[in-house]
């Protein structure tokens, strides 16, 4: 039956298990990203790794489509290099991006990758990617950025295009201020 | 609706104090129940003048009335007050007055915290509303407010949009808390678990899930806070974060959402449905096992909204199987109310018109959710006038019948006095011929191809548009209708008995008509 | 009460109907659309659809003979049992029987739609505040495509045509036979790209892309229209998509001529170009791309999108002109039209822009001065 202390003991208790909701609401932030790890959710990879010396699978041949979007506020110059390139799964490639700051400001960019089709992300390896940090360019700089990439031989056989979307966004106002001054 | 209540209370020393300040400071479980259910009415009017301008805009195609933008801003501002303007309080509202009542308790376990918890709310929307007035106009981005659409090119508003959703979540978490507390500490002595009725049960798993996806919410509109103002970028691309992770956190709290919006509808008609037929209640324990498993199912369905969004295969079908199970505890309580009235001795007051149109209306809506969860289907169907249709379906002859049902059903014990049934009667009609015509054109809109939430459209659908807007223009007036019917309840009728219903059965209606200000100041015993 | 009955029995005869009236243009069902997707999706709809009118009959048919025959008035009288542990079962069993029976073709379906690979044409399709562009990979091909019903008829102030809010400046064209693959991405909000016909829907997210795939049957060549159906803002009404199918040579033929028109407009821009030729084609140029944000006549829209009349930029700084056509404006609804106007366009439109509407500037900018703003 009813007590004072009883009811203040289940408020207290709920309200405890709302608090502890909301910060799993927050919590659920870095839990997605493990969660796109193993999925491959939209084709994310994350970090460097380490080179592997797979054994080169020579008796077939992926289609490795390389392309460059941009995002709306990003007024920047952005195309590959090569649109398109054929490697035997193993294979160590590297490819090149080329993006040009036309504007009269120093901006910092970040390239946000994604692959199709997301079954594929986790065969792709990178050890060295432009997209893995902000790229700065002085007010009507240009340049070459680079990705050194494989595809583990592991790759399903029925993929035989992969796709990946590199995204330039406008990271300036994200970016470490140290970073920006340097370019003077 | 409690003026009336004071004036034959016959406990004056314990009776309410005077004027206006009765209102604000009030502690008492009537009066904040009573002015919850007049704010969400108020609140019902609001968005529904704002249906009726959507409705009158795409009357025709061409821009007629108002500007797309306006209409964006219209069609946010009516879903925003409709789930958590009239819906969610008017369901608080009605377990603040039933709850104490059913369970043999004097009044809610916190009752400061009740009177705070309704307070809050007419900040929070007042607030909300006069966004409208602003110079960068009211939210603009769907009650869903997707990122980078609320985040990076939202109005200014939308800060004001964010502390809202806060003070409502506040609101709705604090109301959980006082009935869960309530109904953990305050039956009366041999009301076991299994005893309990099944309205307080209903409202007993919903608070759970408020308690549980609320603060979710919250911290989404607080990641998007953040984003907008403090550099953060949890939904920007540019800075690392992901506008898709948006849409796995809005509808982990939006899934669970929609079942806090229907489980207290099923705990009404699931009293409403065995008093008119005159027989207890078929399937007592599966209903409340079935009330409890679409809970649980709840949390594990949310990405059945984001088919769309291309996710990987395995994710994909892992949603569109636990989506279809969730017909299955829901066939459950349909078949257990049918069962209910076969071989019933059935009569049709008003609460009874609304409690059978729920059920054939819902399931209606249950059936076009069964077809929206498969998933390939999805693809034609999703973000088109098919799921208008189907979340209107639900809701409007779903929750709000189901509110209205019970307001006729408890009205009686309420203010002392029977309303007047021939009005009542017409009422329902006028609503459901008016709810009929309004959605079940949209299933056919939308699977010719109409996309949601636009302003205007193609020649084709124009016939059905205009057919929708004609029944959205009678369902809005006939809730006038209700208005006038509520109010002469209160002021005048037949005076009620304390059964009121001949076949009502349950500890609320052992007290006398009007239920007197404090409930039960001695618990009675339950055998 | 009759009235009911009557409401019950129109109300089944409505259901009943759906489908003979879906032959009719009625525009009552969905579509069976024109690829072995699209018609598996809809039989797998329509499946659906007649199980939940079999069991409405049954629940609501049980429901109506209850309201009829077990009422008060009549003088029934009520039984008191309130449990049967096998009609409990059977109505667990059944229904899960049934969803088995719904999810086995379903997920086959989903299978099939998810398949992208071995694709012949690979489009990129990028959803914009409120336009989509197309880049045909590997072909040097690329356009934006906007809706080219005009204001006026959306303001009542002329006759909608048949393809009212459906019909846009420059199709996609894709040819019939090939599996042609969609990668969806977004430049600013989530959009997304939906044909009815292809059963092909699939949001554009900014940095990411999404996959879909359409294979149009041969002999089905033709012009099919869809919209984008995610809120993006103001104009998300008014970004509708045209794809033309066409046989795989009228294809080979349209992709040569893209390119010559391509170089055609890049040779234009070295030739000489009148006052009154610029204001022409600039005049169509800001009805069609800028008049929805700054006004049929300049005058701006809000405190969004200021007015062209009297502006200091428009009247004094021509570079700076240049330059927001160009590189747009950071932060705000103006986008860069670099990639979406000729140089000769951009250069008529600023011209247009700087002597229409009393403006009366006197200034020339030609597509040189594009050339060389652009270097």
């Amino acid at each position: 039956m009813s007590s004072k202390p009883n009811v203040a003991k289940s408020a207290i208790k709920h309200l405890f298990v709302a608090l502890a909701m909301f910060g799993f609401g927050f919590a659920l932030v870095p839990l997605y990203d493990v969660f796109c790890e193993i999925t491959g959710l939209n084709g994310k990879v994350t970090g460097t790794v380490e080179k592997v010396d797979y054994t080169v699978d020579t008796s077939r041949t992926v289609t490795v489509q390389l392309l460059a979007s941009k995002n709306a506020e990003m007024p920047w110059r952005f195309m590959a290099l090569q649109e398109q390139i054929d490697l035997h799964p193993g294979e160590w490639k590297q490819i090149g991006f080329w993006a040009s700051n036309t504007t009269a400001s120093d901006m910092v960019s970040q390239a946000v990758p994604s692959i199709t089709p997301a079954r594929a992300a986790e065969y792709v390896q990178k050890t060295e990617c432009f997209c893995f940090q902000q790229q700065p360019l002085a007010a009507g700089e240009s340049k070459q950025m680079n990705m050194v990439f494989t595809i583990s031989p592991e790759l399903p056989e029925d993929i035989q295009t992969v796709s990946m979307v590199y995204t330039l966004f406008d990271a300036t106002e994200f970016a470490d201020p140290e970073k920006v001054a340097k370019l003077n | 609706m409690t003026t009336t209540t004071a004036a034959h209370d016959d406990h004056g020393h314990h009776g309410p104090a005077k004027g206006i300040m009765r209102w604000v400071l009030t502690t008492n479980h009537k009066d904040i129940g009573t002015m919850y259910l007049w704010f969400s009415f108020i609140m019902l009017l609001t968005g529904g003048v704002m249906a009726l301008i959507i409705r009158a805009e795409l009357f025709q195609p061409g821009m007629q009335l108002i500007e797309p933008e306006f209409f964006n801003q219209m069609t946010t501002m009516h879903g925003l007050i409709m789930v958590f303007g009239a819906i969610m309080p008017a369901f608080v509202g009605l377990a603040n007055w039933m709850v104490p009542m059913m369970v043999g308790a004097p009044d809610m376990a916190l009752p400061r915290m009740n009177n705070l918890s309704f307070w809050i709310l007419p900040f929070a929307f007042g607030m909300l509303l006069l966004t409208l007035f602003s110079e960068a106009g009211a939210p603009n981005f769907g009650w869903t407010f997707y990122a980078p659409l609320s985040t990076t090119y939202a109005p200014s508003s939308v800060t004001y949009f964010i502390f809202g959703v806060h003070l409502m979540g506040i609101s709705s978490i604090m109301g959980a808390i006082n009935i869960v507390a309530t109904i953990l500490n305050m039956r009366a002595p041999g009301m076991t678990y299994m005893k309990m009725p099944l309205f307080v049960w209903t409202w007993f798993i919903t608070a759970y899930l408020l308690i549980a996806v609320m603060p979710v919410l919250a911290g989404v509109v607080t990641m998007m806070l953040m984003d907008i103002h403090f550099g953060t970028s949890f939904f920007n691309a540019a800075g690392g974060g992901d506008p898709v992770l948006f849409q796995h956190l809005f509808w982990f709290f939006g899934h669970p959402e929609v079942y806090i919006m229907i489980l207290p509808a099923f705990g009404i008609v699931s009293h409403i449905i065995p008093t008119f037929s005159r027989k207890p209640l078929f399937g007592y324990s599966s209903m409340v096992y079935a009330t409890a498993s679409i809970a649980f199912l709840s949390f594990i369905v949310w990405a059945h909204h984001m088919f769309t969004v291309g996710l990987p295969l395995v994710t994909e079908l892992f949603f569109m199987y636990a989506t279809m199970v969730i017909a299955i505890p829901t066939g459950v309580k349909v078949f257990n109310w049918v069962s209910t009235m076969f071989q019933g001795s059935l009569t049709f007051e008003t609460p009874m018109l609304f409690a059978i149109a729920f059920v054939i209306l819902f399931t209606i809506g249950g059936f076009s959710g069964l077809m929206l969860a498969i998933a390939p289907a999805d693809f034609q169907y999703h973000d088109t006038y098919f799921v208008v249709a189907h979340f209107h379906y639900v809701l409007v002859p779903g929750a709000l019948f189901a509110i209205i049902a019970g307001v006729y059903f408890w009205l009686p014990k309420w203010c002392g006095n029977y309303y007047d049934e021939f009005l009542g009667k017409l009422h329902f009609w006028l609503s459901f011929i008016g709810v009929n015509i309004t959605f079940f054109p949209m299933h056919f809109i939308g699977l010719a191809g109409m996309p949601r939430r636009i302003p205007d459209y193609a020649l084709q659908f124009a016939d059905f548009n205009a057919v929708a807007s004609v029944g959205a223009f009678i369902f809005g007036f006939s809730q006038l209708l209700f208005l006038y019917i509520v109010i002469k309840t209160i002021r005048s009728g037949k005076q009620a008995t304390p059964e009121v219903w001949e076949g009502a059965d349950g500890l609320e209606w052992t007290l006398p008509s009007p239920a007197p200000y404090h409930s039960f100041s001695e618990p009675p015993q339950v055998k | 009460m009759k009235i009911r009955t009557w409401l019950s029995l129109s109300s089944i005869a409505l259901l009943l109907s759906l489908s003979s009236l879906a032959k009719a243009e009625w525009g009552v069902n969905m579509t069976e659309g024109v690829t072995e997707i699209s018609q598996s999706i809809y039989d797998l709809h329509m499946l659906i659809f007649w199980i939940c009118v079999a069991i409405g009959v049954v629940v609501f048919g049980v429901m109506f003979y209850v309201m009829f025959k077990h009422r008060k008035s009549k003088g029934a009288v009520a039984a008191q049992f309130d449990e049967s542990v096998t009609l409990e079962w059977l109505w667990t069993v059944i229904p899960t029987i049934i969803l088995i029976a719904m999810a086995v073709p379903a997920t086959k379906t989903l299978v099939e739609m998810y398949d992208a690979s071995d694709a012949q044409v690979d489009i990129k399709i990028t959803g914009y505040q409120w336009k989509w562009q197309y880049d045909y990979l590997g072909e040097d091909v690329s356009f934006f495509s906007n809706l080219s019903t005009s204001r006026d008829a959306v303001y009542n102030k002329e006759e909608k045509g048949e393809n009212y809010l459906l019909e846009v400046d420059k199709e996609v064209v894709i040819p019939t036979g090939q599996k042609v693959r969609f990668l969806i991405t977004s430049n600013d909000v989530i959009h997304a790209w939906w044909v009815p016909e292809f059963a092909v829907k699939k949001d554009a997210i900014p940095g990411y892309v999404n996959e879909s795939w359409v294979n149009v049957p041969v002999g089905q060549e033709g012009i099919y229209r869809g919209q984008c159906a995610e809120l993006c803002g103001v104009d998300h009404g008014f970004m509708p998509i045209v794809v033309r199918a066409v046989s795989q040579a009228d294809y080979a033929t349209w992709l040569d001529e893209q390119r010559a028109e391509k170089e055609a407009a890049a040779l234009a821009a070295l030739g000489d170009y009148s006052f009154d030729e610029l204001m022409t084609t600039g005049a169509e140029v800001y009805a069609g791309r800028c008049a929805a944000c700054h006004g049929q006549n300049g005058e701006g829209m809000g405190s969004m999108f200021p007015p062209m009349v009297g502006s200091d930029i428009v009247l004094n700084d021509v570079e700076k002109h240049i330059d927001i056509l160009i590189n747009g404006v950071a932060g705000s609804a103006m986008q860069s039209f670099a990639e979406q106007l000729t140089d000769v366009e951009i250069a008529a439109v600023i011209t247009y822009e700087r002597n229409a509407w009393g403006n009366d500037t006197g200034d020339i900018v030609t597509p040189r001065d594009i050339i060389d703003a652009r270097q």
